[in-house]
């Protein structure tokens, strides 16, 4: 492995590059900061969107029906927490932002009747237009190149350090201002689009002191067919289900009746051609799967699966204010790596909200990330004397001693073993999730203390400890957070609570490396109850 | 699962070693893509899409495919069918304009259907 670094400065480190991350990275070059944007795969291809096909909510100015509508619609599966308020100014601000746009040139599509459509993003197209953008914008792009652990200077985010892959060749940023954009994680469960999105940001951010908010709402599981890995979902809105007898299944039972075991199969009979042929032509991701391997799934019966999605496409996530700050300060977050309580609520955030949640948080952090560099840091230019410090721990700096029994993919598979079967997570028990967290607490300190890349390491072995480690980290919120809610709402569901509880109409924060905290907090005061 | 580079086909342009987000395909010395990773392929035939010439094919199926044969799938034209449905040429995205998404949309229950069906800009 080579042993040269890339030494840069900027005012704003971007760090992951999926739409929130290029968002975010646009938004304060726009605002006159030096960006660089470092990402583990690349600019345009990596993370959720690129191969998902994304619908996209947004408000049209003057519509109060459409305003209301959009709004109005999301309030009773959030089960709580939403502000209706703060729903609409993310809606408003994605306006603003796919009118720029327009500006620069996207193709949006037409409907029957001659109106442009910008409910859906085409995940490569969409991404290779923000590509263009940000190159075009002069911010710089290190594209195959995860960041492994943060720079601090006192207590405050001053950069980053990571490798890059192909190469070995290490990179250190330091920056102004820190955006983390790393995505939710998948806990590596084979979910097309997620398999970089292991928890990294989560870990780095927690590592300066971070907390998040509305983990225990990562019950994310969707629905592929048997041998595929795309977790689309809209398509079975016109799809009807039975199990291997043909006995009819209702949608809302599918998860347990996969769950207890049974087969269940899929087919979208209830599509006319009109909107058959709208989803074979707006969504061929779907249908490469049908082509390829034959059968017709407005006819033929197929079966499916289902596969967890962790916090992607779910609710919990780093905490954060209106600016997307994290309570770290230089810190910022956005997208999936941040909680969407205030937009979503208990519910999946995926379907609408959540690309327009990349777009909106994105923007306003890349605006307070540049406004705080320039106060606090003087801009670039101030960066050069400070003296920062890496903070990364686990999966990087044992500990201890190394120990060569904890590989990357031991760790990775014995976190897998606790939280993606199905059976035991889909609904959780407080005695499940209490024996599962002692393992992983064990589990975390013998990845603290001796998960290590092995002698004559490859690039890609550093990256798979660094990324154990997270996956460790992330678990153990999760489940703590999920221990402490003893009830059933939204993607939060224990067995043993099968109701929602009025009087449970709080957040739950999360945090901490060695020891997993969780407490109480109150909900904003505009927050619709349940 | 990516399974097949037809090198015959192949100009070792680089491109899908460039943008493979999970760092699956590499060049080797003489610039010609190898599968370096294949366990780490998560099925998302972005390679296929930027390929300018339609050398490469991800099966569907997320584990190992055992059927994958070249001359089948040539001659049943499923080599390059995703980079074609979605309208991309050369590497080159393409066929957003004509994305028929909406009508997804609008078969949504009332009154959300037409809240879609309104919601042009
Ligand atoms: C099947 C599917 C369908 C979906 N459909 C919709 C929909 O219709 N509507 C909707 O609103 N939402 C939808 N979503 C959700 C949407 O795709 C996500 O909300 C969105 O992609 C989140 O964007 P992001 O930029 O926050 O994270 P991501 O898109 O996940 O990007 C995160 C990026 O960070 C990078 N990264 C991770 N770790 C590091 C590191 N250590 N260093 C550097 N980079 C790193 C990753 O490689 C990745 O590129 C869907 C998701 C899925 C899976
Ligand atoms: S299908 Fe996706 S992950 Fe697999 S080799 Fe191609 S680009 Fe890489
Ligand atoms: S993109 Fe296609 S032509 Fe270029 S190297 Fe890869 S397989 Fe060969």
């Amino acid at each position: 492995m080579s042993e040269s670094t890339l030494h840069l400065t900027a005012d704003v480190l971007v760090i992951g590059g999926g739409p929130a991350g290029c968002w975010a990275a646009l938004a304060a070059r726009r605002a006159g900061a030096s960006v660089v944007l470092a990402e583990k795969g690349y600019v345009g291809t990596s993370g959720a969107t690129p191969p998902a096909n994304t619908t996209l909510f947004y408000t049209v100015p003057g519509d109060r029906l459409q305003n209301d509508g959009m709004v109005d619609h999301r309030v009773a599966p959030a089960k709580g927490f939403i502000v209706r308020d703060f729903v609409r100014r993310v809606y408003d601000e994605t306006t603003v932002n796919t009118e720029l746009m327009t500006r620069w040139g996207y193709p949006w599509p037409r409907n029957e009747t001659g109106k442009t459509f910008r409910g859906n993003l085409r995940g490569p197209d969409y991404m290779i237009f923000l590509r263009k953008r940000l190159l075009a914008e002069g911010v710089r792009i290190l594209d195959h190149s995860p960041a492994l652990e943060l720079l601090t200077a006192d207590g405050v985010a001053a950069g980053a350090a990571g490798i890059t892959r192909r190469t070995g060749d290490r990179w250190e940023v330091r920056a102004g201002a820190v955006v983390v954009a790393t995505g939710g994680c998948a806990f590596r469960s084979g979910v097309v689009g997620t398999h970089n999105l292991t928890g990294d940001g989560y870990l780095l951010a927690a590592e300066a002191g971070a907390r998040f908010s509305g983990m225990e709402f990562s019950g994310q599981w969707a629905l592929a067919p048997a041998e595929g890995g795309l977790t689309k979902g809209i398509i079975y809105f016109s799809g009807s289900f039975s199990d291997a007898d043909g006995t009819p299944i209702p949608h809302p039972a599918v998860p347990d009746a996969l769950a207890a075991g049974r087969s269940v199969h899929a087919v979208l009979d209830r599509a006319d051609p009109y909107l058959e042929d709208g989803y074979r032509k707006g969504q061929p991701n779907i249908f490469v799967y049908f082509h390829r391997l034959g059968g017709n799934p407005f006819k033929d019966r197929y079966p499916v699966r289902l596969l967890y999605e962790g916090t992607v496409r779910a609710a919990g996530g780093l905490d954060v204010d209106e600016r997307c700050a994290t309570s770290v300060p230089g810190l910022y977050a956005v997208g999936d790596a941040t909680t969407r309580e205030k937009l979503t609520g208990a519910a999946m955030s995926g379907g609408g909200p959540a690309v327009a949640w990349c777009i909106a948080s994105g923007t306003w952090a890349g605006q307070a990330a540049t406004a705080f560099a320039r106060q606090f840091a003087a801009g670039a230019a101030g960066l050069a004397g400070r003296p920062v410090q890496p903070i990364g721990g686990a999966g990087l700096r044992p500990a201890a001693k190394p120990d060569p029994e904890r590989t990357a993919e031991a760790v990775t598979r014995a976190v897998q073993q606790e939280i993606l079967p199905l059976d035991r997570n889909y609904r959780r028990t407080g005695a499940g999730i209490a024996a599962a967290l002692e393992r992983l607490d064990g589990l975390w300190e013998a990845a603290r203390d001796g998960l290590a890349p092995p002698a004559g390491a490859t690039p890609r072995d550093v990256v798979r400890a660094r990324e154990a480690a997270a996956l460790v980290a992330t678990a153990r919120w999760i489940l703590a957070s999920a221990g402490q809610r003893t009830e059933t709402r939204g993607l939060h569901r224990r067995a043993d609570f099968p109701g929602l509880d009025p009087a449970q109409h709080h957040h739950l924060l999360s945090g901490g490396l060695d020891r997993v905290w969780v407490r109480r907090a109150d909900p904003h005061e505009e927050a619709v109850a349940a | 699962m990516i399974e097949l580079i037809l090198s015959e086909r192949c100009i070792a342009c680089g491109t899908c070693a460039k943008v493979c987000p999970d760092d699956v395909l590499r060049t080797d010395a003489a610039g010609e893509p190898v599968i370096a990773h294949k366990e780490d392929c998560q099925t998302c035939y972005l390679c296929e899409l930027f390929c300018p010439v339609d050398a490469l094919y991800v099966s569907p199926r997320t584990a190992p495919d055992p059927t994958v044969d070249a001359a089948a799938l040539i001659a049943a034209g499923l080599i390059g069918s995703y980079r074609r449905e979605l309208g991309w040429a050369r590497g080159r995205p393409g066929g957003t304009e004509t994305d028929l998404s909406y009508r997804m949309h609008e078969a949504f229950t009332e009154p959300f259907g037409e809240i879609w069906k309104r919601s042009g800009i």
